[in-house]
């Protein structure tokens, strides 16, 4: 197989594989989930009140 | 937030601060270096002639000092940081972290302790020695373990996409770090390559072109993921588009290289697969870019009083510029001009500095008051003092660079009627002059900015609640309207 071949064959199946990635990512059954990973970010913070309750809004302003 | 919240683990919080204390330090001695070599430029007494003060045995010196000091101190603490919080868990392993925080200072020491003797294995980003590249790979290896260890023991069901990059950078690290540093020990502190001509070279950017890819931008957009959002405290604008972002620069990074060699000995359809995998690289870069600002929208009046956001946002305009001024330089004929240039040095800062360093002090300054179970930093006005010297300073560093980068070029190329050379080297030295004296003083508002960081931070730590300036700041800031 030649360099020409080689480099086709592997643009398709980069196109295909990201085509594949975007369906998956937008997919109705993914909506959910994503949205529960987004917050991840803000579930990490300790629930037990501590002095400074207010973390949610004053750390760092 | 609808994971079921338990009581929160204990996080080992201590390698973290050990970490975010380093990269403050490296910062401050990397980017010392950096003004000392662009002082030298100006004035080339500044060597003292001592051959180890010379700028090229300084100059590695500078580029491993702010890469793999500060660069990878603010990545290992984020990382840490980022995995526990968003898994839920406890490090993996509590020796293993302390193992990497110790084996990576050694890293750096060793490299303070040969590069400027000129023991150096001469490929750039990766000149330090093979005894100082074993234990690279073990600290490397004991990170990997750790950080998806700690995954593996998550205690929710996903993996937040800060993690996906962390880890993405942690992998290709480990093999672009073993790939490139294959070599035959002669002696204690001298080793050769084993691979010859041109392959070597496409081995050396290969590894090259993916410290920038993997270690300089899906390390740092990991960072941005966790702390734009955390810091804006909204979530990401789409978390879709982040995991397209991560799936197509992950694949598109590892194949640009070969721009780094165009018009050589290179084969020349290698240069184009290179050229066209870096221009197409610009548009996950800026689906990332786009995602972070976005993140943003809503909420844009935080902008104005909060200066840790403000490095956070700016660093992602500086991405922004230089993933397209990158893939732009990428092109042949471009290149043609920029290559060699100052051109080249001005790209890599305003990446470096305005967006690698900016994301890791942002998120510096949103770590320490956490770690050190304070309400927020010593001073906020010393932050946004920080803030502004280090824009205004990378703006100057870059401008200076782009000017004389492109008048170099065209020097350079400029023929007479009969083609001889129009000008002589020394003549477009000469005439870069008054754009190095500009760099110098862009570098050093960079570095006065982190001293003021520095203190900042040693405040922190040290002050009492009560005493807080920022107290102050805060009154301040509620007196007047908003």
């Amino acid at each position: 197989m030649d360099y020409g071949t080689i480099g086709s064959i592997f643009t398709v199946v980069v196109f295909v594989s990201f085509i594949g990635v975007v369906l998956w990512a937008f997919s109705k059954n993914r909506k959910a989930g994503f949205e529960e990973a987004a917050n991840l970010v803000f579930d990490d913070e300790p629930k037990q009140p501590v002095k400074n309750k207010n973390q949610e809004s004053s750390v760092n302003e | 937030m609808s994971e079921a919240t338990q009581t929160h683990p204990e996080y080992n919080y201590d390698i973290v601060r050990k970490f975010a204390i380093m990269a403050v330090i490296w910062g401050i001695v990397g980017m010392g270096v950096g003004v000392l070599l662009a002082a030298q430029l100006i004035w080339p007494a500044l060597n003292f002639d001592t051959p180890w003060l010379t700028f090229s045995r300084l100059r590695p010196l500078h580029t491993n000092a702010v890469i793999f000091a500060f660069g990878g101190c603010s990545l290992f603490a984020t990382s840490y940081y980022v995995v526990q919080r968003t898994s839920q868990v406890r490090l993996f392993s509590d020796k293993l972290a302390n193992f990497t925080f110790w084996g990576w200072q050694a890293v750096i020491v060793g490299a303070v302790a040969t590069l400027p003797f000129g023991i150096t294995g001469g490929k750039e980003y990766a000149e330090l020695e093979w005894p100082i590249d074993i234990l690279i790979t073990l600290v490397w290896v004991a990170y990997l373990i750790n950080f998806f260890g700690t995954m593996i023991i998550r205690r929710v069901s996903h993996i937040y996409v800060a993690n996906w990059f962390f880890g993405a950078f942690i992998v290709t690290v480990a093999v672009l770090h073993i790939g490139n540093s294959l070599a035959v020990p002669v002696s204690l502190t001298k080793s050769y390559s084993i691979y010859g001509g041109a392959v070597d070279a496409m081995m050396q950017w290969w590894y090259g072109h993916n410290a920038v890819g993997f270690f300089l931008t899906a390390g740092f957009l990991g960072m941005m993921y966790y702390f734009v959002p955390k810091q804006a405290e909204r979530p990401v604008y789409s978390y879709r588009l982040s995991v397209i972002h991560f799936w197509a620069l992950v694949s598109l990074y590892i194949w640009a290289g070969p721009h780094h060699l165009h018009y050589t000995a290179l084969p020349d359809w290698t240069q184009s697969v290179g050229m066209v995998m870096s221009v197409v690289l610009f548009v996950p870069s800026w689906g990332g870019m786009i995602n972070g600002i976005m993140t943003l929208s809503g909420a844009w009046h935080k902008l104005r009083s909060d200066p840790i956001l403000r490095f956070l946002i700016v660093s992602l305009s500086f991405y922004g510029m230089s993933t397209f001024e990158g893939p732009m330089m990428a092109i042949k004929t471009v290149n043609a001009l920029s290559h060699y240039t100052d051109w080249t040095i001005g790209h890599v800062h305003s990446g470096a500095l305005g967006w690698v360093a900016m994301v890791s002090i942002g998120s510096i300054y949103h770590l320490i008051p956490v770690l050190f179970n304070k309400q927020s930093m010593y001073s906020i006005k010393l932050v946004n003092v920080h803030f502004w010297l280090a824009t205004i300073g990378v703006v100057i560093y870059i401008v200076a660079m782009w000017i004389s980068g492109v008048m170099q070029g065209l020097m350079w190329r400029a023929v007479n009627a009969d083609g001889t050379l129009t000008y002589s080297f020394v003549e477009s030295l000469e005439a870069s002059m008054p754009y190095y004296f500009m760099r110098f003083v862009g570098g050093v508002f960079v570095v006065v900015g982190m001293v003021i960081m520095a203190y900042n931070v040693y405040k922190t730590i040290t002050m009492k609640e009560s005493t807080a300036d920022s107290a102050a700041d805060e009154n301040n800031a509620q007196a007047q309207p908003a």
